[in-house]
Order: C-alpha cells, then structure tokens, then sequence
C-alpha cells in the first residue's frame, strides 16, 4: 500500500529563531496585531510504500531523523498526508 | 613533503584557494573528489568553502552522505589531520566529526568582509603555531554561520580548551562568538573564517598564514 505522508521540521525550543523573529516583527507594520511566539521551519511531502502505516510511519521517522532534519537544533514529526 | 587532499564536493568553489595556499607553504595539494573512498597517503584533508550540493535541505546535509566522508571519518580517527573552512566546517558537523551546528546568521543576512578574531586556544592543530589571545584579521563569507549548541556541549567545548577562535565583535550570532572549534583530540578543526584568503598583505591581509603554517607544522605521521 501507498501511504502519504507529512514530515515537519521545526527549529527545537531554545534554538533561537531568526527567521520567525523577523517574520513577528514585520506584522504590526502589517496591521496584524497578537501575534506572538512565530516560529519557522518546513514541512516535507511524501508517499511511502509499506505493508502498513505503521511501518510507512516508521520509515518516515527514520529518514527525517537522519536526513531532513538535523537534531542538534531541529525537531521532526510525522503525520498523515491525506488531506 | 606533506601531502594535503583538497576535498571537491559539487558546488564547493574555494578548493583552488586552499590548495594554492597549501602549495605557497611547501605542502603537495592534490585535489578529491567526493566520490573517492582511500586517503592512503595523505597527511591532511581539507574540505573547503563552498556550497556543496547546493547548500540543498541544510548546509553539509547532503554532503555528509558522500563516499569520502567515510574515509575522512576514519581518517580523523587515525589522527590524520582535518580542516573544514566555512561551508568545510558546516559538513564537518552535519557529519557529526564536531559537534554543534552552524544556523543561518542572526538579521539574516549573507555577510563579508575581513573579520577581527581572537585566538582562544592553541590546542589545535590550526592554532598551534598562534599565540594565545593574539588578533588575527580575516576574511568571513556565509549566510549560515551562526554556532549553535546546548549547554552541555558549550560547557565540554569550554572545559576541554576545545574553543580556538573567538570573533572580537560577533558578527552572526554565534554562541559564545565562536569563530572555530577543534575536536578532543585536536587534529580535527572548523571555522567559518577564510585562512586560506588571507595569505598576502598585498589582498588586505595575511593573517590566515600562522595558523595555515602551523596546520602543516607539526612532523606528521603519515596515515596509511
């Protein structure tokens, strides 16, 4: 079976966050106001052939661990791709 | 002589700059390219600065995964010597041969230009032939170049004297303005700085030769 999948990648807390910092501060310019705590990272696509999704998630898991994401700053999840 | 292997990744573009710096200080500089897997022979590798397979997911990510690595971690290992330069020192710790990481610069902005350091430590083998707290003026040229770390391994670095270049004014956000750090045993070393770029008062500075020189001084063991 083919399982799509979401992998997010997000900078892990107490890693400082430039990108979302900068993004925070041009909203007030922008006329959004409450707007707190931004934070930036990216998000991967894919399908996963697997006998299961357990498996497909466990093979996602892997590769975001060791390839996508770098854990001495970064988080990674997985999660259902189907919208 | 000594023998150093210039390491070209595809899209690394400052392997001729190392490798000239290398020939100017006597050593024979051969370049490697990524996909080699023997470092018979050689007494040090250099990885140098650039953007290694296009800098693509993280930089280093994808580099770290080449042929070579594997020789160069056992290589490293054997106590042969390994200098990363900028782009050289992100793969170097996406390998996991030094520890940290090097984020995108804080203001998030490409900077460049000659950059005052202060050498911290002289327990490597880059700074070897430096003075302890001497300046040196050099050039950076990153977008990622911010050292990150917790505490832990900030603490190990401190204690273990692992921290040998320091920017006078940090540039980039570094943690504790880290420039450049050396592995436990010292053999092992990255900056984001240019050495390499800083060979002659002629091009604004020729700083980076103290530490150049003192990265082929020491009478080596050839790694076979």
């Amino acid at each position: 079976m083919i399982f799509p999948l979401v992998v997010d990648v997000t900078l892990r807390s107490g890693i400082a966050d430039p990108e979302g910092a900068t993004i925070e501060r041009a909203l007030p310019a922008l006329g959004f106001s409450g707007v707190s705590h931004v934070r930036a990272g990216r998000t991967f696509r894919f399908d996963v052939e697997a006998p299961d999704e357990a498996a497909a998630i466990e093979l996602a898991g892997a590769l975001a661990h060791r390839l996508l994401s770098n854990p001495v700053i970064e988080d990674a999840s997985v999660r259902r791709g189907d919208a | 002589m000594t023998r150093i292997g210039v390491v070209i990744f595809p899209g690394s573009n400052c392997e001729y700059d190392a490798a000239s710096a290398m020939r100017e200080l006597g050593a024979t500089a051969d370049f490697v390219w990524h996909t080699e897997t023997d470092l018979a022979g050689y007494d040090g590798v250099i990885l140098p600065g650039g953007f290694a397979h296009g800098d693509y997911l993280r930089p280093g990510a994808l580099a770290r995964f080449s042929p070579v690595m594997n020789a160069i971690a056992d290589f490293a290992a054997r106590g042969g010597l390994v200098l990363g330069i900028c782009n050289g020192f992100q793969v170097l710790t996406e390998a996991g041969l030094l520890p940290g990481a090097l984020q995108k610069n804080k203001g998030l902005t490409f900077i460049s230009g000659p950059t005052p350091l202060v050498v911290t430590s002289t327990k490597s083998v880059l700074t070897r032939a430096a003075t302890l707290g001497q300046r040196l003026v050099i050039p950076i040229n990153h977008f990622s170049g911010a050292y990150t770390c917790d505490d832990e391994t900030y603490e190990s670095l401190v204690a273990g004297d692992r921290i040998i270049l320091r920017y006078e004014a940090n540039p980039n956000g570094s943690r504790g303005d880290i420039a450049g750090i050396t592995n436990e045993t010292g053999n092992v070393v990255g900056l984001m700085p240019h050495p390499e770029r800083a060979m002659s008062t002629l091009l604004g500075s020729a700083d980076g030769r103290i530490l150049l020189e003192g990265f082929l001084g020491r009478s080596l063991q050839r790694v076979s």
